[in-house]
């Protein structure tokens, strides 16, 4: 049996958090809202409207294609993309065609770089709903989610293992949060992955002669189950001296698998042109300088400097910056003056946040603060308490003393978690550390 | 004399020197309406409140003056439907722009006019509501596709008038009726709520007994549109300040008379005299020569303009007419008529893969053609001259099975529209026998409305061709 190396591109698309739609002034939050209650003309596509770009969400577009490394276009322009769906209330989606806003880029994995394709920017569609009403089985259309700014993200195909993909993703996912440009939120379907999928034989270097897409995925779990199912079909496939058919695939959660939806050969002709609506899109070096200057801080930047500013240690940083809200309520946190007045270090807050707050929604800063103060303030006891259970501890365990005098740095854990033990959760943690290690 | 026959200025001034009333105005305009509508089919639809709207306004600057609507700008509370069967019964939930200055400026809304559905078509033959005749002598052809309203103006149903151009649709009209149609720059107004034909060169304009009420017109619906990102930010002048100032010095271009199809026909003698009508005005006039070939000094023939014309606007009529699917309003796909068919179909294919490069992309590389050709000569000339028709208005029924009539019927009026030229048409001609007109484009560059209503003020008031105007 040969053996097989999967070649995987991405398509992201994150739905951004603007106050309003891409085209208008309808709020571009659709998620459990009463449907069809957040629409207009525009978003209806009702006839004599117009679309007018929405400058935040061309903004931070821009942002991201920075954030990632791209370049952006001096001239971009928006695109009519026809296909007739009922959730497309115009006919055809505005998109970007062949002036995206941003091209190039890349996000470093452990694996290798990821390289960005290009990211652009378009129209999100309505919702479909298939309910049975008065007994009768139909489908029904939310339109609330027409027209909310959709920024897509395609990369290189130069993913080759789901776990690779999973690291990307989570990385890209990160990168969105920091900016502030979505919540990204999986569940409510405001980012939502494409794999696209085939293998080639090891050794071999150019795109293979198929790939499949997987659409519309909504869990980076399920991407990388995805990816698995798909390499190992392709594999079997393959192996038959077959090549597995152009496709359009969709994820059974159900099933754990992947199910054929579309055959490419059917696939649309999109009849782009360009959206004779709005003019095409022109930027200075100084619009493009501005958003740079005011790009928040990525998440590499973010560990570096808590590392630095606050003394965390790799794990720490690593921990809290891979979390949007655990990086946010640290910053946060450590910023407030009570807790630089009660001498709080950062690597308490941190280990606060690691170990005791595993969900930081609800959470703000204040309230973590108050709790670490009065945690101090409960045990804080006098040196020479600690000091005589540190003591009682050396005399009832010489074997462990001359152990550890022997090399054996396990044994010193052992008598610090006797004196902690014994002071029974009074007193601090790093000092009884410090005043054993003196007396050993 | 009847009240309906007075021209914008003249009812406004009457109205606001309570020389007339409204309720005397409106019933002569509604009464115009009940003897000539039925043979005429102009109005689509009529409101019947607008004397008691009109009433409230005699101190805006419309003095609340009945105006007639082309069916495709969107009424709240009057039926929009382009004239056609999809949107049969469609009343719009959202006022368009442009009628929404029109009614703060003090215009009334008389009445909703027929068009070529979906202004697809230089006859109002295409409606599917039946064909407008031209007032004019009604067994000819209105023109079109703002066909309704140049007949309303010519049959004294309206004193003022809204239609839209993508190439030649209010032109023509106006020419074929003999009434006065602007077709302003592409972006001077707002295309918001109305009912897009060609995206890329859909221009509303006034059609008015005079120039002076086009002027009038243009003034209050004219300007910069938030929800339209393809109108500027630039001021709005009043169109009438300078329309006076005569065209002493003026360099006048004469063009597309030496076409083949036109030298020696009336219009090319009706066009020449007006260039003569200038120089005698004090203008500088010489005839600009046809080319082949982008040459300096000489006009692009329009030959080409037809197919560039034809495929720009069908793939944009194939993309705009996507979102009429029954679904969240009007009827289904199946309500189309034959040229809606035809003209998705022939758009649907150039811009499809593997043609559209073929077809859309080359259109788009000749039009760059026609821009820098229109681009040099406003260079050398402040105006130019031709006709918006290569004829007289053709007898009823002469559309039918010819797919191209309109494209044939536009050609002169094409190339400056895919520029986005502004144009200006008023009557120089009558032919005694048929008692049908001839109209004089003037054309010119981007953004120069004042420029062709000074040159065609001054040609009205020089020449006896238009009785409103004396």
């Amino acid at each position: 049996m040969n053996t097989y190396e999967p070649v995987i591109g991405l398509e992201i698309h994150v739905e951004l958090k603007t106050k309003s739609g891409m085209f208008c002034g309808c709020p571009a939050d659709h998620f459990a809202k009463k449907p069809n209650t957040g629409t207009c003309p525009v978003c209806l596509g009702l006839p004599g409207a117009l679309p007018v770009p929405n400058k935040k969400a061309v903004e931070w577009t821009i942002m991201l294609g920075l954030a990632l490394g791209g370049t952006i276009a001096e001239v971009s322009k928006f695109d009519r993309k026809h296909y007739f769906y009922p959730d497309l209330p115009k006919g055809y989606q505005i998109s970007q065609y062949d002036q995206p806003l941003c091209r190039g880029g890349k996000v470093s994995t452990s694996f290798g770089d990821v390289r960005i394709h290009r990211v652009h920017l378009e129209e999100d569609t309505g919702k479909l709903q298939h309910a049975t009403v008065a007994g009768k089985k139909v489908t029904l259309v939310d339109f609330n989610r027409s027209g909310v700014p959709l920024v897509e993200i395609v990369t290189e195909a130069d993913i080759h293992s789901s776990e690779q993909a999973k690291e990307f993703l989570k990385k890209l996912h990160q990168i969105v949060r920091y900016l502030g440009i979505s919540d990204a939120d999986m569940e409510k379907g405001s980012m939502r992955l494409e794999p696209n999928i085939s293998i080639r034989k090891v050794g071999e270097t150019g795109l293979p002669n198929y790939k499949v897409e997987v659409k519309n995925i909504n869990s980076f779990r399920f991407a990388a189950a995805a990816i698995d199912y798909e390499v190992k079909r392709h594999t079997v496939i393959l192996e038959s001296g077959k090549v597995p058919a152009q496709e359009t695939r969709g994820w059974d959660e159900a099933k754990n698998a992947t199910v054929s939806q579309r055959s490419k050969e059917e696939a649309a002709d999109y009849r782009y042109f360009p959206e004779p609506d709005i003019p095409p899109l022109r930027f200075t070096k100084e619009y493009i300088d501005t958003i740079k200057a005011n790009m928040p801080q990525l998440p590499d930047a973010y560990k570096k400097e808590i590392k630095e500013k606050h003394g965390l240690n790799d794990n720490q940083a690593k921990v809290l910056s891979e979390d949007f809200g655990k990086m946010k309520l640290f910053k946060d946190t450590v910023s407030l003056p009570s807790v630089s007045q009660a001498n709080i270090s950062g690597a308490t807050v941190a280990n606060w946040i690691i170990n005791k707050v595993p969900d930081t929604s609800g959470v703000t800063p204040t309230y973590l603060a108050d709790q670490i103060i009065k945690s101090k303030q409960v045990t804080q006891v006098d040196d020479s308490v600690l000091v005589s259970a540190i003591d009682q501890v050396i005399a009832e365990n010489p074997k462990a003393v001359a152990d550890f005098k022997a090399g054996k740095e396990q044994s010193k854990m052992f008598l610090y978690g006797n004196v902690l033990k014994r002071l029974a959760g009074k007193g601090d943690k790093q000092k009884v550390m410090e005043l054993l290690v003196g007396k050993l | 004399m009847k009240l309906n026959s007075l021209t914008l200025k003249a009812t406004i001034d009457k109205l606001k020197a309570k020389e007339i009333s409204h309720a005397d105005l409106y019933k002569d305009v509604h009464d115009a309406i009940a003897e000539k509508n039925g043979l005429l089919n102009i109005y689509l639809s009529l409101d019947p409140t607008a004397v008691t709207k009109a009433e409230a306004l005699l101190d805006t600057p419309l003095a609340g003056a009945p105006i007639a609507v082309k069916d495709n700008f969107l009424t709240v509370g009057l039926e929009t439907t382009a004239s056609a069967n999809v949107l049969k019964g469609f009343k719009p939930p959202a006022e368009s722009h442009v009628t929404t200055k029109l009614k703060a400026a003090g215009g009334v809304i008389v009445g909703k006019t027929n068009m070529d559905a979906w202004a697809h078509g230089s006859s109002t033959e295409t409606s599917d509501f039946g064909p407008t005749k031209n007032p004019r002598n009604p067994e000819y052809l209105p023109g079109g596709s703002s066909g309704g309203s140049a007949a309303a103006i010519a049959a004294d149903l309206a004193v003022g008038a809204l239609g839209t151009e993508t190439a030649g649709s209010i032109r023509q009209p106006a020419s074929w009726c003999g009434v006065v149609g602007l077709k302003p720059t592409y972006g001077r107004v707002s295309r918001s709520g109305v009912i897009a034909m060609a995206s890329s060169t859909d221009s509303p304009g006034p059609i008015g007994k005079t120039v002076e009420d086009c002027a009038i017109l243009l003034t209050h619906i004219a300007g910069k549109d938030p929800y339209d990102a393809t109108t500027l930010p630039k001021p709005v002048p009043d169109y009438t300040a300078h329309m006076r100032d005569g065209v002493k010095g003026m360099r006048i271009g004469i063009c597309y008379m030496d076409h083949p199809q036109l030298k020696g026909t009336d219009v090319d003698r009706a066009v020449t005299k007006a260039g003569k009508v200038f120089e005698a005005l004090g203008a500088t006039v010489e005839v600009v020569p046809l080319s082949k070939t982008l040459e300096k000094g000489k006009i692009l023939t329009p030959d080409y303009a037809i197919g560039v014309y034809t495929v720009v606007q069908r793939s944009e009529v194939s993309s705009n007419l996507a979102r009429f699917d029954g679904i969240r309003y009007g009827n289904d796909r199946s309500f189309f008529a034959h040229e809606a068919l035809n003209r998705i179909m022939l758009g649907t294919f150039t811009l499809s893969k593997g043609y559209a490069d073929k077809y859309y992309v080359r259109a788009q590389q000749v039009r760059t053609l026609y821009r820098q050709n229109f681009a040099e000569l406003f260079g050398t000339y402040d105006i130019l001259l031709a006709s918006p028709s290569p004829g007289y208005a053709l007898a009823a029924g002469a559309s039918s099975g010819d797919p191209l009539f309109g494209e044939l019927q536009d050609m002169l009026v094409e190339p400056s529209s895919l520029v986005g030229n502004t144009g200006i048409s008023v009557p120089c001609f009558t032919d005694p026998k048929t008692n049908l007109p001839l109209g004089l484009n003037i054309m010119g560059d981007q953004w120069q409305e004042e420029k062709i209503l000074k040159a065609a003020y001054a040609f009205e008031q020089a020449t006896d061709w238009n009785p409103w105007a004396k």
